[in-house]
């Protein structure tokens, strides 16, 4: 009766940590204002939200097969929820769609401005109204 | 336990209302993208709390189908987006 108890207030409390990291993600992705910030919104259910809830199945049902899915699913979102945001970020950044008043800090427009740079010191000298068109494409791939 | 299921129910329901909105009102793909992930891991969490509550585990492949489709979708979204440049 009271393993019973027990289990089921634990089921409890991890649905509802798991409800909340939903809703936290659903209102940052409602009130914040560019890419990159949703996207730091919307990765907070991905892990926590579904290793607390995994947990929940997994205390409810303690099977060596259970866990073995789980484990798997858990493994597999783990691997997959980093490269997501990171080709989204990249994206972001190549195709400006983020606003840089409210970056802190951009290491990578350093290097950026470094590669375009060397690319147009190495670049063979031309006629410079048709120079820029071709480069930008060659400069735009360096930092792909 | 019937209290904190509808309390779990409202919170799952807000964000997934949430990020539909941000779906259908995003000013750019990346948003649109993002949104819909958010959206398939709510699913995936309401599926996963419907079988702690029940305590069964008939849906778990569901659950790995589910991410392995949220993961290809975005980054082949991504991906496209970078090649495009200018939308």
């Amino acid at each position: 009766m009271t393993g019973e108890g027990i289990r089921e207030i634990i089921t409890v409390g991890l649905v509802l940590v798991s409800s909340l990291m939903c809703f936290a993600a659903g209102v940052g992705l409602m009130r914040f204002p560019d890419v990159l910030s949703r996207l730091h919104a919307a990765t907070k259910p991905q892990i926590l939200g579904l290793m607390a809830v995994t947990a929940a199945i997994a205390v409810n049902n303690a099977t060596i097969g259970t866990f073995a899915l789980l484990t798997a699913i858990i493994i597999f979102q783990a691997l997959t929820a980093p490269i997501t945001a990171h080709m989204v970020g990249r994206a972001a950044y190549r195709s400006d769609h983020l606003r840089r008043d409210l970056l802190i800090q951009d290491e990578l427009s350093v290097s950026v401005d470094r590669v375009e740079q060397g690319n147009v010191a190495t670049a063979p000298g031309g006629t410079p109204p048709e120079g820029p068109t071709q480069d930008d494409r060659p400069s735009g791939e360096q930092y792909s | 336990m019937q209290i904190a299921m509808i309390v779990a129910g409202v919170f799952f329901c807000a964000g997934a209302v949430a990020a539909l909105y941000r779906v259908i009102r995003g000013p750019s793909l990346l948003d649109r993208v993002i949104a819909s992930d958010v959206f398939v891991v709510t699913i995936m969490c309401v599926l996963a709390t419907e079988m702690a509550f029940s305590s069964h585990t008939e849906t778990l492949p569901v659950l790995l189908v589910l991410g392995a489709f949220a993961f290809v979708g975005s980054v082949s979204f991504a991906r496209f987006m970078a090649k495009q440049d200018q939308t």
